[in-house]
């Protein structure tokens, strides 16, 4: 029996922790779909996660889309927002997706108590397991902007570039959503827009010269 | 916030294409349908239909007090003959069938619709349901959505379908709908007239004379009812070129199948109760095999079986959990003797798990850190967020079931206890809203019975684990409205908890709350303590100035990590070796001052005094915000 899909669709699956903005990150991407004319569905399983825990949350949009879950080995990219985290959902990728994460940390204290350890470089172990990563501190852009809030917004732009659609439809999305508060904040949301493009950007150039190199 | 986004001021004009859960969408239909009066009490997944409901004009809703409530509300506004509404989680109903199981005897004026949310897969509850029992228990009609825009348009006719068969109908949602947004048209509201209560004893007042000539009706209606299955549009086959297997599926099943299996024959069941027997066996009959693949329990199956229809169901695939493609595609290539799928694979990194925790200077912290250091007890546990006192660093909960079994469980510990337990100390925690909900009638039980029980009511003033809603607790309704608040001391005391026996303890000062949590435990017979400090997610909390550590006066014992505030770090670990050649390892700490919002818990642990308020060494650290959440929109 075939298992083939209808159709093609484009999944993308978003990581963090609980209180991140995980979910509003892929409301917005999917908001950015529908604006487009997709048909799109946007599911996580957080019933939990405000109490810190593991967040997954996918979204696929395409002419229609059946089945909201995206199957493991299927996702085209993994936005990660925390570096153990986009370790962990790594087998929901294809295997030539794209890894785009935050090399910041959000340390639990079942690690702190001992009783587990964080990865030591869990961007070297996800090369060294094949995977293409683009990487950057999410977390400190965010907080050099003023605002660790400003996170979910940074990762955004980090995947503007990366979506079958221009930046520009994800950017409109997002300011739009601020549009109603006060100017600086749309300023500051753009300022991280266009930071988190820039990172990933990097990430994208370094990651060529890397494999030029070799 | 990490609660799903609400709808604080919903739209309430048409529009053509809005992203909605699939308890937005409900929520949506209800409000377009003329609803008068919408009820629940708050319980994942289901929680966002109520609190997105409340956001609509011209309906009335509320926090009920638990499930019960919440349907005898929807059901008393039937009776007078509005569109009424009810929400609740699957173990939800297990308090509500009370009222449910005669009002199918009744029936209803006004349309009546009651939303039942499983947790399949369970991401946040004590058991796995299935509550399309419900239907085949109480002879009710079932739909079955399979994404947001079937929950829409499966609520706006089920009242049409209640009202035409005076019924009460039943929309099974799971956490695959109420969760998923996708896109939904909608429409807007009819204002519809309200024909008021007819009084009709022989109707309303279910004694034992009147109740048996209703229940002949009720079969009756059923017969209806699955009449209307066999011609109902929810309930369709799509027709497929690949007949070696039809698909019987119904709810959130049906996408993964024909996700799955895009070229095989399926029947959808959109009103799965009763089921439309003719129809499916005309289907079974177009397939060289039949596969139900249904969410939880194998009832479809079961009940086609019976009517000697052959299907094959849960022998190919699972009893438990979600039935997506992944589960689908090997199972029903090993049923036709194929290999696997070919599937490309990406192998799994192992990475430590992250259970929930607490919040950063949680009121319950400081609880069970205190009673981690109480021995010789049993602690009885009760739904909420304080269950994960069970965990790490704490281990301080012993048993946990269902809402407000923390006080019969702990009558039932000291009454049966073993003779080599005849010191044990029973200790029952619970929460306020849980305490409302069904534990108010366990302590009077206690008490009736003269159990030796201490019982820790913490009151975070909030339903802390599905958001922070308001209960009778907060003095604050569903819009956020003063209201009448419950007096919990004057409350316990009502109820026959000596004056003595009851303590006010303030849930940050550890030493008084283990003294009298010592005392208390020692007298035998029962006492409350109450903890009255708020939910830190809630607006009655209020932040105060944070800490952090001086490094050079942290000694490394990691005391203050017992307390299990998220906010502490270990910057390094070191062994040393004592004066008695023992081992110790020890964890050198940094406070993320960013989070800490100044509790002060960790305080108390810390022997060598290496916490200190940021400003102490006027080291400017910018506050970023209270707490650890980084999100845009709350």
């Amino acid at each position: 029996m075939s298992a083939r899909c209808k159709y093609d669709t484009t999944n993308i699956l978003v990581v963090g922790t609980g209180g991140q903005g995980v979910m509003t990150a892929t409301e917005i991407l999917a908001e950015a779909a529908i604006a487009l004319g997709h048909d799109a569905k946007k599911t996580e399983v957080a019933g939990m996660a405000q109490r810190g825990g593991v967040v997954s949350s996918h979204l696929r949009f395409g002419q229609k889309v059946l089945s909201p879950q995206i199957s493991p080995g299927s996702a085209d990219v993994l936005l990660g927002f925390e570096a153990a985290e986009a370790m962990r959902w790594r087998h929901m990728l294809r295997p030539d997706g794209l890894v785009l994460m935050n090399t910041g940390r959000l340390v639990p204290p079942i690690v702190e108590l001992g009783l587990y350890d964080y990865p030591d470089d869990p961007v070297a172990e996800m090369r060294a397991a094949g995977t293409r990563v683009f990487s950057f501190d999410a977390s400190s852009i965010a907080l050099e902007l003023g605002e660790i809030r400003l996170g979910n917004t940074v990762m955004l732009g980090a995947i503007s570039d990366h979506l079958p659609f221009p930046a520009e439809v994800l950017e409109h999305c997002i300011l739009q959503r601020f549009a109603r508060k006060k100017a600086a904040i749309v300023e500051l949301n753009r300022r991280a827009f266009a930071a988190g493009r820039a990172a990933a950007e990097a990430a994208a150039r370094a990651d060529a010269d890397a494999a030029s190199a070799a | 916030m990490t609660a799903p986004a609400v709808m604080s001021t919903p739209p309430v004009a048409a529009a053509s294409r809005l992203l909605m859960s699939g308890n937005e969408a409900v929520a949506r239909a209800v409000w377009e349908a003329g609803t008068r009066v919408a009820a629940a009490y708050p319980g994942t997944p289901s929680t966002e239909m109520l609190e997105c409901l409340a956001g609509y004009p011209d309906l009335y809703t509320e926090w009920s007090v638990n499930e019960k409530v919440s349907l005898e509300v929807a059901f008393g506004a039937a009776m007078a003959g509005s569109r009424s509404f009810c929400a609740m989680k699957h173990v939800g109903m297990n308090v509500a069938s009370d009222a449910l199981m005669t009002m199918t005897l009744t029936g209803v004026s006004g349309g009546l619709l009651i939303a039942i949310a499983d947790d399949v897969g369970l991401s946040s509850s004590q058991n796995e349901q299935d509550s399309r029992y419900w239907g085949r228990f109480a002879h009710v009609p079932l739909l079955e959505p399979a994404d947001s825009q079937e929950a829409y348009d499966f609520a706006l006719a089920a009242f049409e379908l209640s009202e035409r068969f005076q019924v009460p109908v039943i929309l099974r949602l799971t956490t695959r709908i109420c969760h998923v947004k996708g896109v939904v048209s909608v429409g807007t509201r009819t204002e519809r007239p309200v024909a008021g209560f007819t009084k009709d004893v022989g109707r309303w007042v279910m004694v034992p004379s009147a109740a048996g000539r209703r229940l002949p009706l009720m079969f009756d209606r059923e017969r209806r009812l699955r009449a209307e299955a066999e011609v109902s549009p929810f309930n369709f086959a799509d027709s497929g070129s690949d007949r070696r297997v039809g698909f019987i599926t119904s709810g959130p099943t049906y996408l993964h199948v024909r996700e799955s299996f895009p070229d095989a024959p399926v029947y959808k069941l959109g009103l799965s109760f009763p089921l439309p027997f003719d129809s499916l066996r005309r289907f079974a009959a177009t397939c060289e095999q039949a596969v139900v693949v249904e969410e939880v329990e194998p009832l479809i199956e079961t009940e086609l079986m019976a009517q000697g229809i052959a299907v094959t169901g849960k022998q190919i695939l699972p009893l438990s959990g979600e039935l997506s493609p992944q589960v689908l595609q090997p199972a029903v290539a090993r049923l036709l003797g194929e290999a696997l799928p070919e599937q490309a694979k990406t192998a799994p990194l192992k990475v430590f798990p992250r259970p929930p925790t607490m919040c950063v200077a949680c009121p319950h912290l400081g609880v069970y850190y205190t009673l981690s250091q109480l021995r010789n007890v049993t602690i009885s546990g009760d739904i909420g967020c304080y269950t994960l006192g069970f965990g790490q660093p704490w281990n301080a909960l012993d048993a946990c079931i269902s809402m407000g079994a923390s006080m019969g469980m702990a009558l039932g510990l000291d009454k049966g206890r073993s003779a080599a337990e005849k010191d044990k100390k029973i200790v029952a925690v619970i929460g306020d809203s849980t305490f409302l909900h069904m534990g108010m009638q366990g302590l009077l039980d206690i008490v009736y019975n003269r159990g030796n029980v201490t019982v820790l009511l913490l009151d975070n003033r909030a339903v802390g684990m599905t958001g922070g809603q308001d209960n009778p607790g907060s003095g604050r309704d569903i819009h956020g409205e003063e209201a009448p608040r419950v007096d919990f001391v004057t409350l316990v005391k009502a109820l026959g908890v000596r004056e003595e026996r009851v303590h006010l303890v303030n849930a940050y000062e550890l030493p008084v709350l283990l003294k009298t949590l010592r005392e208390e435990t020692r007298i035998p017979e029962p006492s409350v303590i109450i903890t009255g400090q708020p939910c830190v997610l809630i607006k009655d909390y209020h932040a105060l100035k944070p800490y952090m550590v001086i490094d050079d006066r942290c000694t490394g014992c990691g005391n203050c990590i017992d307390v299990g505030c998220p906010a502490i770090h270990v910057t390094r670990r070191d062994r040393v070796k004592k004066a008695s050649g023992r081992a110790v390892d020890l964890a050198f700490v940094r406070i993320e001052s960013a989070a800490c919002t100044g509790c002060g818990l960790c305080l108390k642990p810390c022997a060598p005094d290496a916490i200190v308020h940021v400003d102490t060494l006027a080291m400017p650290i910018k506050v970023v915000r209270k707490g650890a959440e980084l999100s845009q929109n709350s």
